[in-house]
């Protein structure tokens, strides 16, 4: 099975909009959402399941003892994250600071800090009628990258299935990385702004540092023809696989707020991402 | 006075509703947190540029003196030491500088030494002093970035902070400091679901907030009957418009451009104003 991942860089450029549409055109049962800080596939593929959920352990937290605290600052003086909290006679740690790295823990000469379990997010995988990975991070937490990991673990290795849809997170850092690791193909949705086109050459760069094969579409690409044609051409020089463009149709919005994908629709926004569709599956398979 | 500009979704405007609030102030620090994809700087294509590094400390091993006992490895929580045919090594791109290794080391064979993952830029647009974090290609985690361009506010200009989506860590760094927080939201099913998250994010900071429901196809909208049933503020809500779309592609400031949308700004400044203060 090949892993399809749709990323954007620059936020709310239409890649769960495609991805969607791209898991009711492969007709896929198999598919992910890595977007773990806002996933929102869910909302117009698996509205009426129920996944089974697991709670995801990020690293431990470091809580400090007030009665054993004696106040000699030597956490707050080592701590790299500003996750020590000065008191009146103690510290406290900042539980969304904290980054785990238990360096207080090491240099308390008391022995007050204690490491305690921390639930960072839940992990969720819808399994009746198709196999659906998503999670959830908590507000506030890091670790990501690590909670991106573990969705895409549990997706099924052997498979009939040709191609598994992933939908990613907008930026460059943390999550993007460990979505990009180990997949096939990435299909950036780019928007037709200045904006969107330093964002797309900025995930282009991220993609290359991993040698992954890439492909781009523009998404609303009529809002600015002049911007979307840079964009065609910036591929055609850097030898990027252009597969097409989709135009700004209203029915889109209309389709996702009625719970509906755009592959669910008679639009021209479909007929276009249909296009597109047919091109990447030609590059991947 | 300072403002914060996030939203749960990515795209809502948060760039656009930051630029513009900056330029209606008589004098304004735009803060460009979004380090992994910052943007602002496109539509004020600022002048007199400096640049400063953002560097954080890595650990490099000294295997001269290292002796193989492997206590740093067993420490690290980040798992970016391993021990390789009898050596320490280094995982860069997964360590989180927290100098716990060099601490830990009896033999004390670990020195830190600075690398650099961004830099912070800043120039001049008007009355807008112009701060963008960029964080370099490849790097996990910006908020060291972000820390760095937070310094730069002013305190006797209208600091706006261009926050990046979400409700993860870097999310959490860029408000701490903010008087107040606008969250753009947009009036679709994903708008509303991704709104709920950074609403619960401010609510627990304790930050007062209002709301700019972007893009709006109809004044009657999820958003609207949402922020209605649990008395939240809307700020403003702002009409989609082929022409403001299309401006903003461009990397133009609207309020430069339209009478009609600076007035939109100015009034929308001026309701921050009077929340702030009362």
């Amino acid at each position: 099975m090949k892993k399809l991942l749709i990323l954007s860089g620059k936020g709310g450029t239409g890649k769960t909009t495609v991805a969607s549409a791209f898991v009711k055109f492969f007709d896929n049962y198999i598919f992910a959402d890595c977007d773990v800080d806002a996933p929102n596939l869910h909302l117009v593929l698996a509205k009426e399941n129920k996944p089974i959920t697991n709670d995801f352990y990020g690293l431990e937290k470091a809580v400090i003892d007030e009665d054993e605290c004696i106040g000699c600052g030597e956490c707050y003086n080592k701590c790299r994250f500003d996750a020590i909290e000065k008191m009146v006679t103690s510290f406290k740690v900042d539980e969304f600071a904290c980054e785990g790295c238990s360096v207080c823990h090491l240099v308390c000469p008391v022995g007050a800090v204690k490491m305690i379990d921390d639930v960072a997010g839940e992990l969720m995988l819808y399994n009746k009628d198709m196999i659906f990975s998503t999670a959830k991070l908590k507000m506030g937490r890091g670790n990501s990258g690590k909670l991106v990991t573990e969705v895409k673990k549990q997706l099924p290795a052997d498979t009939s299935e040709r191609i598994a849809v992933i939908d990613g997170s907008p930026g460059i850092g943390c999550p993007v990385i460990a979505s990009i690791s180990g997949v096939d193909f990435v299909l950036i949705v780019a928007e037709p702004s200045l904006s969107g086109m330093s964002d797309m050459e900025r995930i282009l760069k991220t993609a290359n540092i991993f040698q992954t094969k890439v492909a781009v579409c523009i998404n609303k690409y009529d809002t600015c023809v002049e911007i979307a044609q840079k964009i065609e051409e910036y591929c055609k020089d850097n030898n990027i696989a252009f597969v097409g463009k989709i135009p700004y149709d209203k029915s889109v919005s209309k389709a996702i707020n009625a719970g509906k994908t755009i592959a669910d629709v008679d639009c021209k926004a479909r007929d276009s991402l249909m296009n597109v569709f047919s091109n990447t599956v030609s590059l991947i398979i | 006075m300072k403002i914060a500009i996030l939203s749960g979704k990515g795209g809502t405007g948060k760039t656009f509703a930051s630029v513009n609030l900056a330029c209606v102030a008589q004098k304004a620090v735009y803060l460009d947190c979004d380090v992994e994809e910052p943007n602002g700087h496109l539509f004020f294509n600022p002048q007199n540029i400096t640049k400063q590094k953002t560097t954080v400390l890595l650990p490099e091993i000294n295997n001269d003196k290292c002796d193989g006992c492997r206590k740093c490895v067993d420490f690290c929580k980040f798992n970016a030491l391993a021990f390789v045919s009898g050596k320490v090594k280094v995982f860069d791109e997964i360590c989180h500088s927290c100098s716990g290794c060099f601490l830990i080391c009896p033999q004390k064979a670990i020195e830190e030494k600075p690398k650099q993952i961004g830099m912070v830029q800043t120039g001049y647009f008007n009355n807008v002093k112009v701060v963008t974090g960029i964080m370099n290609a490849g790097e996990a985690s910006g908020v060291p970035i972000i820390k760095d361009v937070l310094k730069m506010s002013d305190d006797d200009a209208l600091t706006v902070i261009d926050c990046p989506p979400g409700s993860a860590c870097t999310v959490m760094e860029s408000i701490e400091s903010a008087d107040f927080c606008v969250i753009v939201a947009e009036p679709t099913v994903f708008g509303v679901h991704n709104f709920l998250m950074v609403y619960e994010l401010v609510t627990l900071l304790k930050k007062p907030f209002g709301v700019i429901v972007n893009k709006v196809e109809s004044f009657e909208n999820q958003m609207k009957e949402l922020c209605d049933k649990n008395q939240i503020n809307i700020i403003e809500q702002i009409p989609y418009s082929y022409e403001l779309a299309k401006l903003t592609s461009m990397g133009k400031i609207a309020v430069e451009e339209s009478e009609e949308i600076k007035k939109m700004f100015v009034n929308i400044l001026e309701k921050i104003k009077s929340e702030v203060k009362g």
